[in-house]
């Protein structure tokens, strides 16, 4: 058994991960970044958005401020949000933008004069004042009283991850790629690292670390139609779960968004919203400012992909071999707009779908994108349960998403949370020691070795990994998708306690050797199937809608019952079912739970209303 | 009418001490906007569970899925089957070590790659929180989001004659990502700089020419004129080592 040992153990090396290995180097730490896929590959480099910070350079931007941008993400995430955790990041979120500028960021500048911009088809004009010129400027996006979302074309993903990773590799921050964590090493108490497999050779080692982040992205490769990068698969989640001891937060909540093409589910940006671009039927009819006059295609995600599927159900959908879709339309914008500000959408037009957006419509639909829910931290990053296990990005519940997370504020928060969370874990590393127990490192690699011994020979049964992942996927669809209710959502349940009992029964068709995927495809489905299985029994349990969680059966948002967060362990690796508790939704009120201004539907509140505490304060 | 297609697959686990390079064919049904992910994906859940490939973002973005199709290096992700032939043939990329099949390992030959060029923005400057970002041009940080779009899947380097000659050349990707910081006003290193890293075989004067780099690539990067520029540029920056300061001339990018 080869051991590596490291101050700082990165789980995942996508922005928020790398993020918080930076802060971590600079201040003296050795960090050990793991991916399972070259640093830059990571799915933060498919982001093509942007990321919110209230610079206020920009003319539509003008007068915006942290505190508008609070009061966004606290309305955005339907009162589900943690506030103290949304606070930290409106408030960081300049210092961070600007920061990666300083880096090498090639954020869009302000161009002074007057400029046209689109929003709801129809051009209008701005006039960018001569004094700003040169600052980063900022675009629309959905759910936002100001555009405030910065940008690199529709690269910023891309052109924010490569410019990390070079400060990562300046920092001397060590990235093993192609490897995958396959368990915690744990007491019970603290955690101590990861037993790791090497994606290259299959060899197994273990990575001592007096710190542990987990920062893989979100879980939603648990879905079959996904805008989720495939590496997007839960194992980050599926590691803490196996603990027993770490808390998944909210995972019910599930973001589908508006645009993902049909029928491979690659996602076009909200920008293509955001700059004026609308959402057509089959009669190439817009119909979004029928159910949200106000803000039409810019309400907030959640909204537009339930007024999307509301419209497909009335029979408005084009019909398709791949089922119904709707149209978005951004021929309006012109070519030099479409070539320039939207590339990357023309490009993944062209080269999967074969349509030219400049002249032709493109078929989307609502597709699987965000996990809001994750390993549940506290707001400096550390995970519940563990001593030492701290989490970051997509992977964790913070929570400044709550129930719904609106655009250029997931990839923001990659950064700022990891700027702010990597201060956290900077302290806890000056703070404290571990004592590494080499039982449980030895205990926990036996453990992985006879998993994987066993799933090559068949010991456990010869149940097909795809088959089972196939049953899960259609487990998972069926109940937890944009609309849920009681009675599909206890099916899923039901399915899905079958279909787990198939997972632990897993058996290879190939030898294993090397680095065999269909292992760790093996190696991770019964925790996969453990978290279909959070996500729907804490889906059976919300009997309201919040956010992106949609009950039919129970239309009110109840702020009297369900103004709180779900909380998820797997108390003992044998049961069948998730231990499901609930803590509030936030400590500290700077504001009290009140209509988002779109979407609609009904309110039950709550029985006494907080009073707002003071900026800062703990309730 | 549904084809049925033939993929032929080149096949090698080297930790598996029983297996030998050798060609493996496979045949799949057509389906309607099919890509390779697609049928890769099929081959492995379908008929061989031992078939490794990689993939992950499957849209063109990450650079993940580059291999040789039909003698030609490009992204599995976005190849449509309806522009393929019947028969095709699948072989991973060259220049890179061989993980097993058509999975190959780019990352360790970036990793080398930037530490070489030391591909990071050189400053003297301290990052201030309390003050505003330093301006910028907006065409000039268009034209760096020009160069920084290279996903490094790897096709140029293995389409490039150079590369698969000398190990230590640094292909067009580094080349690319050079002028990416030439073209950044915020990295301060001198063009004396510059040349010391690439002014020489393993970098622009080891290029041949052959703009392969470029007919592969699959993001349209302009590699061609960046090489040829570059070349100017140093050729004139080799020239400037030698002349009195009042004959020195500058290329720009």
């Amino acid at each position: 058994m080869q051991i590596f040992q490291t101050d700082l153990l990165c789980i995942g090396a996508g922005l928020a991960g790398e993020r918080v290995a930076i802060e971590a180097a600079d201040n003296g730490f050795s960090v050990t970044c793991l991916s399972l896929v070259p640093a830059r590959r990571s799915h933060s480099s498919a982001a093509q958005g942007g990321m919110q910070a209230a610079l206020g350079n920009s003319a539509m931007g003008e007068g915006d401020t942290p505190d508008v941008h609070f009061a966004d993400t606290v309305k955005g995430s339907d009162w589900g949000a943690d506030q103290e955790c949304a606070r930290i990041f409106a408030d960081t979120a300049p210092i961070a933008m600007r920061q990666m500028a300083f880096w090498g960021v090639p954020w869009n500048r302000v161009v002074p004069g007057e400029q046209t911009y689109y929003k709801g088809g129809k051009p209008f004009t701005a006039f960018e004042k001569p004094e700003n010129e040169g600052l980063i400027h900022s675009r629309s996006f959905g759910g936002t009283a100001k555009w405030r979302t910065c940008y690199t074309s529709d690269g910023t993903g891309h052109a924010v991850l490569y410019t990390l990773d070079n400060r990562a590799a300046q920092m001397g921050v060590e990235v093993h790629d192609k490897t995958e964590a396959i368990a915690l090493i744990h007491d019970g108490e603290t955690c101590m690292g990861a037993i790791v497999r090497c994606l290259k050779t299959g060899e197994l080692s273990a990575y001592l670390a007096r710190a542990t982040l987990i920062a893989t992205g979100g879980y939603g490769r648990i879905y079959r139609e996904s805008t989720n990068a495939v590496i997007c698969d839960g194992g980050g989640h599926i590691i803490a779960l196996d603990t027993g001891k770490a808390v998944i937060g909210n995972p019910e909540a599930v973001q589908f968004h508006p645009t993902g093409i049909v029928p491979t589910d690659i996602l076009v940006t909200e920008g293509c919203r955001g700059d004026g671009g609308t959402l057509l039927d089959v009669n190439q009819y817009r119909f979004m400012p029928d159910y949200e006059p106000e803000k039409a295609e810019l309400a907030s995600r959640d909204v537009v992909s339930r007024r999307m599927t509301e419209h497909m159900r009335k029979g408005l959908g084009v019909k398709s071999p791949y089922g119904d879709h709707l149209w978005l339309d951004i021929r309006h914008l012109g070519e030099k707009h479409i070539s320039t500000k939207l590339r990357e959408v023309q490009e993944i037009c062209e080269s999967f779908l074969g349509v030219d957006p400049v002249h032709q419509l493109i078929p989307v639909r609502p597709t699987q994108h965000y996990s809001m829910g994750g390993v549940r931290t506290n707001s400096d990053g550390a995970a519940y349960g563990l001593k030492g296990l701290f989490s970051a990005g997509e992977a964790c519940c913070w929570d400044m998403h709550g129930f719904n997370r609106l655009g250029g504020n997931s990839l923001a928060e990659t950064i700022v949370a990891g700027m702010h969370v990597g201060g956290k874990v900077v302290e806890f590393l000056q703070g404290s020691d571990t004592a590494f127990k080499t039982d449980c490192m030895r205990e926990a690699f036996s453990r992985q070795q006879d998993r994987i011994k066993a799933l090559i020979h068949g010991a456990n049964g010869r149940e097909n990994v795809y088959a089972v992942r196939n049953a899960m996927f259609d487990a998972i669809m069926k109940g937890a998708g944009i609309f849920r209710n009681g009675k599909d959502l206890q099916e899923s349940v039901d399915k899905l306690t079958d279909i787990l009992q198939r997972a632990r029964k897993v058996g290879l068709r190939s030898n294993g050797l090397g680095a065999n995927q269909e292992l760790a495809a093996a190696l991770k489905i019964e925790g996969q199937v453990k978290m279909a299985l959070c996500v729907c029994y804490a889906a059976l349990k919300r009997t309201e809608s919040r956010g992106a969680h949609t009950r039919e059966d129970f239309p009110e948002r109840n702020d009297r019952d369900w103004l709180n967060r779900t909380l998820a362990t797997w108390a003992n690796l044998s049961d069948d079912l998730p231990t499901l508790t609930y803590e509030p939704a936030t400590s500290v009120f700077e504001i009290p739970p009140g209509e988002r201004g779109y979407g609609g539907g009904k309110i039950i509140p709550m029985d006494t209303p907080p009073v707002a505490t003071p900026k800062g304060a703990k309730a | 009418m549904a084809r049925m297609l033939k993929f032929n697959i080149f096949r090698y686990n080297p930790q598996d001490p029983q297996s030998v390079p050798h060609m493996q064919s496979f045949t799949i049904d057509e389906t309607e906007s099919m890509t390779l992910f697609i049928v890769l994906n099929r081959l492995r859940e379908e008929q061989d569970p031992s078939l490794q490939f990689d993939f992950c973002c499957r849209a063109g973005i990450c650079g993940a899925c580059a291999m040789v199709v039909n003698g030609r290096p490009g992204l599995a992700c976005h190849t449509k089957t309806k522009e393929l032939p019947e028969e095709n043939t699948l072989m991973p990329l060259p220049v890179f070590k061989l993980v097993g099949d058509l999975s190959v390992d780019t990352g360790t030959w970036f990793r080398a790659m930037y530490k070489k060029i030391e591909s990071w923005c050189h400053t003297k400057k301290v990052f201030d929180p309390s003050a505003p970002e330093e301006r910028m041009d907006n065409a000039v940080a268009e034209s760096i989001y020009e160069l920084d779009r290279c996903i490094e899947c790897g096709c140029c380097v293995a389409a490039c004659g150079t590369a698969l000659m000398r190990e230590d050349f640094l292909g067009a990707t580094a080349l690319n990502r050079v002028a990416r910081f030439i073209l950044d006003p915020r990295d301060e290193r001198t063009e004396k700089e510059y040349f010391d890293i690439i002014g020489t075989d393993e970098g622009i004067f080891g290029c041949m020419g052959l703009l392969a780099c470029q007919d592969v690539c699959p993001k349209y990067l302009p590699l061609q004129d960046v090489l040829g520029k570059l070349r100017q540029k140093m050729a004139f920056a080799a020239v400037n080592n030698l002349l009195p300061s009042f004959m020195k001339r500058e290329v720009k990018l």
